[in-house]
């Protein structure tokens, strides 16, 4: 006799519908005819993620452990799946944008045909579109809700996979460019392979110290019997594969390579996306399975972020290449997110996890509507992603250049922004962590951040535009309802952001 | 004393952020259907606010006003409530703010009115004052630093408004730089009143600031006055003021000399309570005020550029009220006294400055002016009368307002109290000096004007402002001081005034004062007056002019210190994420071929130096957690 395995469907609800979802995609390749794919596909992934953030919402409040232990549906969880999906809706909205590309879509027409054949340059003007992207991301999304409620290092990993292999495939499927698409799928792929390797390796190693990958009986294991050499170890390299995710610093190298080739509302996907999902693995990892031995990893934290803020501030600010430039500022925002996770006690009080969410929320939307800015500048028959362009943008289109500047002042943590808010309520934490030198090193490297932000708004609006200088197209109702989204959401969390802090805070919750 | 809910006319002092702020909005919302009268909306909000900023404060009668907004952020562990603060020192500012705004925004209908981009400048200066006006009201710390931003963005924005002059374009970024250093310690001391305090109210944190330790006091009073610093041009960070000339006159007027470089001077004065408790910090507002004043003077003898003379002049005079308000209770309410006659004297200087420039095809060089006052006699009268008010003439605004500095800083009765004492007297001296020599060399003498140049009164719209400000420049001292006591004015705010025993009584001092001044005024005719000025300056100087020219080296200073550094980082990170650790393995081979590693890093090759910085990176988290668990 075999027990069934306790399972509770309604707190599983949000993954089933962005995994059945994704799952009904995969037919729809199958089974529709190859023109009226696009629409359904489109439909599919929509009715998938906003599906799952309403059955998300739905699940406020719910604090449980279910599937046997493995899942843990809490306050933090709820609140970081409804973020990602809500993320991933607007990012799904930049994939279906139809009206900016002469060849209609972001995304090549078949990425099995080489690049540079023939038959490649015959597809090149053709409408198709390879739609497997759009299961493809429903998939990732999948796996990263899944990836934040994970309860054990096993059903952690399997996430991983889940959402890393799709993202793999969707970084070489830009319609532009496509050799240096198809090589930062490559490279990511090479270096995603290695960082899971970490996590894997670590995951052994804990396994091997307490007998258990449940994070409930991780932390009774360290608490009960210390941190020995071998848990310490796990716990070193599991943190480096997640932190390769997040793009913290000095695992970043991937970064900006794959951001650069990458079809850009891939990029806007993966640095809303992927940042939040890593960085809620993170927190779960760290305060639920090693809470008790905080004084173990919370030196390394202090450190990587130091490094992280400062690398990215000061590299972003040799850049020419506005993809780039957002890569290095998506490592410096990694290392202000990690201030918020060095403000959490161990035993989940303070206020640093509410932060750390609020930040993760607010930077999402923020990183969102600037990549979605990008997609609207061109030239010839890609964007124009050269910061030169980009001069004198203001008087070429006054609205673009305002939204813009509205994200980079965002970015740079400017009041009446919700950049501010956020950077203000982690910074707080760390403080009242006692982590005031990290805050100050925090604070230098966004005065510095601030320099390249504002840099991109003075060649916007101060500069003479370029005689031949690129277009700005005009974005069909996806990408505008993406940008009319995420720049009220970046206005409204600067000004009135006491509801959503509120929401946070009440979110603040780990069980397991 | 106590603050009360707001109630009348005051509950509705919000409008006064609001109305500018509007106009701004309307001006850069509007685009060009706005052309045509967007400057004359401009002025009205501004108008319209004084007017209202006069209703409350006529109705304020000694009281603290608290006005409630709205909830900013409220979560259990964060709570900030906006709300605005209207009580005798906000109340003085909002006045200057609004009144020398709406003379300014005036003056500036005329200055502009042929610059295609006159709406765009209006915006920004509504946009501007809107922000100020936020800073002085704000009831919090966390308010006082959005409107703090916010005129840093003005600020920044007008200084680059003629930004295809690559000059105005440096110059706004360097403000931009200097400011953000700054900013941090402003940023950083807000955090530590949340960490320690729990609040950011003026009420909470004053209530509560003697509950800490007295390190924590010392730190909160340095890094607020590094805030202070930065937007107030003090020294170390004085540099972008002069700089900063770059912007359109009336900007200079406004914000470069009237109201956001005194900004300072406010933060200060409103934390009075910090720095009551920790005489550390006050002295340190102290050696920074008598460092700036002198160095602003001893600069300012020798530029050439009219406007940088000025702005010279500004650090100087600002030195002077961060002396006062680092003096203690007894300083206070002279250096606010100077600030508000200095607002007024100083935007009337700049307006003039302006209207010389106006009339000489925008030149600065005053070794190209001479012989103006006959051609100008508006500007000549009205600039006159701004100078004696600056060199302290007797009875007129200057004389009134740093003498009270200056006997404030005897009164400290020990020696330091001498010491300060002589430097504020020394710069009055200098200052005699340099502001002589502008006016000889601007308004009398033989004309040295370029070839085509024809000197010409400005418009009355531009000479009325001018007007108003010079009687300003006139008889704000004798009534602040004299008159209408500003002491009995601020006693909610700093409490009643004490009779003080005089060390050195202050008929000695005026009459020190003003002998100095004379000598000052004799030297520069001596040097200046009595000779032909030469059109090009002479390149043989002693080394004490070489240094002034250079502004004390002030710009080289902060090359070797930050810059420099900064670069040396940058180029650092860049080495290493370039070559990568392939780089550090390859050594020779790395450094012959950086032109082909360049190349290379758009290979798949290097993914290999990519995975060994992450092999790197975890080998370094392993051996800390490891050292860490050991240790």
């Amino acid at each position: 006799m075999i027990d069934t395995p306790e399972l509770s469907l309604a707190a599983l609800a949000p993954l089933l519908f962005v995994l059945g979802a994704a799952c009904v995609g995969v037919l729809v390749e199958s089974f529709v005819p190859r023109e009226n794919r696009h629409p359904v596909q489109v439909g599919v992934a929509l009715a998938g993620t906003l599906g799952g953030l309403v059955t998300t919402l739905a699940l406020a409040g719910e604090r449980t452990v279910t599937a046997e232990g493995a899942l843990a549906v809490d306050g933090a969880a709820v609140f970081l799946q409804a973020t990602i999906a809500g993320l991933g809706a607007l990012a799904v909205l930049l994939f279906a944008e139809r009206s900016l590309d002469p060849a209609r879509s972001a995304f090549v027409a078949s990425a099995a045909v080489p690049a540079g054949t023939a038959r490649d340059r015959e597809l090149a003007t053709s409408e198709q579109v390879q739609t497997e992207v759009y299961p493809l991301a429903t998939f990732a999304i999948g796996g990263m809700m899944l990836f934040v409620s994970a309860n054990d290092l096993l059903v952690m990993f399997v996430a991983l996979e889940v959402l890393s292999l799709p993202l793999y495939l969707i970084c070489g499927m830009a319609r532009r460019r496509r050799l240096l698409s198809q090589e930062a799928a490559v490279k990511y792929f090479l270096l995603g392979a290695f960082a899971s390797a970490f996590f894997l390796y670590g995951l052994a190693l804990v396994y091997g110290a307490t007998g258990s990958i449940r994070f409930s009986e991780i932390r009774a294991a360290s608490t009960a019997e210390g941190t020995g050499t071998l848990l310490v170890l796990g716990l070193g390299l599991l943190v480096v594969g997640l932190m390769f995710k997040a793009s913290v610093a000095p695992f970043h190298a991937w970064t900006p390579d794959v951001y650069q080739g990458a079809p850009t509302p891939v990029t806007a996907f993966m640095a809303a996306c992927t940042k939040v999902a890593a960085f809620g693995a993170i927190l779960r990892l760290l305060y639920v399975a090693f809470g008790t031995s905080e004084w173990t990893w919370r030196p390394l934290v202090y450190g990587i972020a130091i490094v992280s803020m400062v690398v990215g501030a000061v590299l972003a600010l040799t850049q020419t290449d506005l993809k780039r430039m957002l890569a290095y500022s998506s490592i410096a925002h990694a290392g202000f997110l990690l201030t918020g996770v060095i403000g959490l006690g161990g035993d989940g009080g303070g206020s640093g996890l509410a932060a750390t969410m609020f930040y993760l929320l607010a930077y999402g939307l923020t990183t969102l509507g600037a990549f979605a800015v990008l997609t609207l500048v061109r030239e010839g028959d890609g964007e124009a992603t050269h910061l030169s362009r980009w001069a004198g943008l203001a008087r070429r289109s006054p609205l673009t250049a305002a939204v813009m500047a509205l994200f980079m002042l965002a970015l740079a943590g400017i009041p009446l922004t919700s950049g501010f808010t956020g950077k203000f309520a982690v910074f707080r934490a760390a403080i009242d962590a006692g982590a005031w030198p990290l805050v100050v090193v925090a604070v230098l490297a966004s005065a510095v951040a601030a320099f390249f932000y504002l840099r991109v708004m003075v060649l916007m609006y101060f500069s003479d535009p370029a005689p031949d200088g690129p277009t700005v197209g005009v974005p069909g109702l996806p990408t505008t309802i993406v940008l009319a989204v995420t720049a009220t959401a970046t206005l409204v969390l600067g000004i009135v952001p006491g509801a959503v802090l509120d929401l946070a805070d009440q979110a603040a919750i780990f069980v397991g | 004393m106590e603050i009360v809910p707001a109630e009348g006319l005051l509950a509705a002092s919000w409008l006064l952020i609001a109305l500018p702020l509007a106009g701004a909005a309307v001006l850069l919302l509007g685009g060009r259907r706005t052309d045509r009268w967007g400057h004359l909306l401009g002025t009205a909000t501004v108008v319209a606010a004084f007017l209202l900023g006069l209703a409350c404060t006529l109705q304020l009668d000694g009281r603290r006003v608290d006005v409630d907004l709205f909830t900013f952020v409220s979560t259990g562990s964060l709570d900030v409530q906006a709300g605005l603060l209207y009580d005798p020192l906000s109340a003085v500012f909002v006045l200057l703010i609004t009144g020398v705004g709406s003379l300014i925004h005036v003056y500036s209908i005329g200055y502009m009115a042929h610059d295609p981009r006159r709406r765009r400048f209006f915006a920004y200066l509504n946009l501007f004052v809107a922000a100020m006006l936020l800073l002085v009201l704000g009831d919090n710390y966390v308010a006082l630093y959005v409107g703090w931003e916010g005129v840093g963005l003005a600020s920044y924005l007008l200084i680059a408004f003629w930004h295809e002059r690559p000059t105005a374009a440096t110059a706004a970024k360097k403000a931009f730089i200097m400011n953000r250093v700054g900013d941090v310690g402003l940023a950083l001391a807000i955090f530590i009143m949340f960490a320690q305090l729990g609040t950011v109210t003026y009420e909470g944190v004053f209530g509560q600031v003697g509950t800490l330790a007295g390190g924590t006091i010392t730190a909160l009073g340095l890094l607020l006055l590094l805030g202070a610093c930065g937007k107030s041009g003090q020294f170390p960070l004085q540099a972008w003021l002069p700089d900063a000339m770059e912007g359109p006159t009336p900007v200079s007027a406004l914000i470069h000399a009237a109201t956001m470089v005194t900004a300072g001077v406010y933060l200060i004065a409103r934390s009075a309570p910090v720095y009551d408790l920790t005489p550390t910090a006050r002295a340190v507002v102290l050696a920074v005020g008598a460092i700036t004043l002198l160095i602003g003077a001893i600069v300012g003898c020798a530029q050439d550029d009219i406007k940088k003379v000025l702005a010279y002049s500004t650090v100087s005079q600002i030195g002077y009220m961060f002396l006062a308000v680092g003096l203690g209770p007894a300083g206070y309410v002279a250096g606010l006294a100077h600030l508000l006659t200095h607002g007024f004297f100083k935007a009337g200087l700049f307006l003039g400055a302006g209207s010389v420039m106006h009339a000489m095809d925008d030149s600065v060089d005053m070794r190209r002016f001479g012989g103006l006052a006959p051609r100008m006699k508006v500007t000549f009268v009205t600039f006159g009368l701004g100078y004696l008010a600056l060199i302290g003439f007797p009875f007129l605004s200057g004389f009134y307002t740093k003498d009270a500095i200056i006997e404030a800083a005897f009164d400290r009765g020990d020696g330091w109290g001498y010491v300060l004492g002589g430097v504020a007297i020394l710069a009055a001296g200098l200052t005699a000096f340099y502001m002589t020599r502008l006016m000889l060399m601007t308004f009398f003498g033989r004309p040295r004007w370029e070839e085509g140049v024809h000197p010409h009164e400005a418009p009355s719209v531009m000479t009325a402002p001018m007007v108003l400000l010079a009687l300003g420049s006139v008889f704000a001292g004798f009534l602040l001081v004299v008159a209408f006591p500003l002491e009995e004015w601020f006693a909610p705010v700093f409490g009643e005034p004490e009779e003080v025993e005089h060390v050195v009584a202050p008929i000695v001092v005026s009459v020190l004062v003003t002998l100095v001044m004379v000598l000052g005024v004799a030297a520069a005719w001596a040097f200046v007056g009595r000779r032909e000025v030469p059109v090009t300056a002479p390149a043989r100087v002693s080394p004490v002019v070489r240094a002034a020219r250079r502004a004390l080296y002030a710009d080289t200073v902060n090359e070797s210190l930050f810059m420099r550094p900064g670069q040396w980082l940058t180029r650092a990170l860049v080495f290493v994420d370039n070559r990568g650790v392939d780089g550090a393995v390859n050594g020779l081979a790395a450094t012959l071929g950086g032109s082909s590693a360049r190349l290379g890093r758009a290979q798949t090759g290097f993914v290999r130096s990519y995975a060994l910085t992450v092999l790197g990176g975890a080998v370094v988290v392993a051996g800390a957690l490891l050292a860490v668990t050991a240790g």
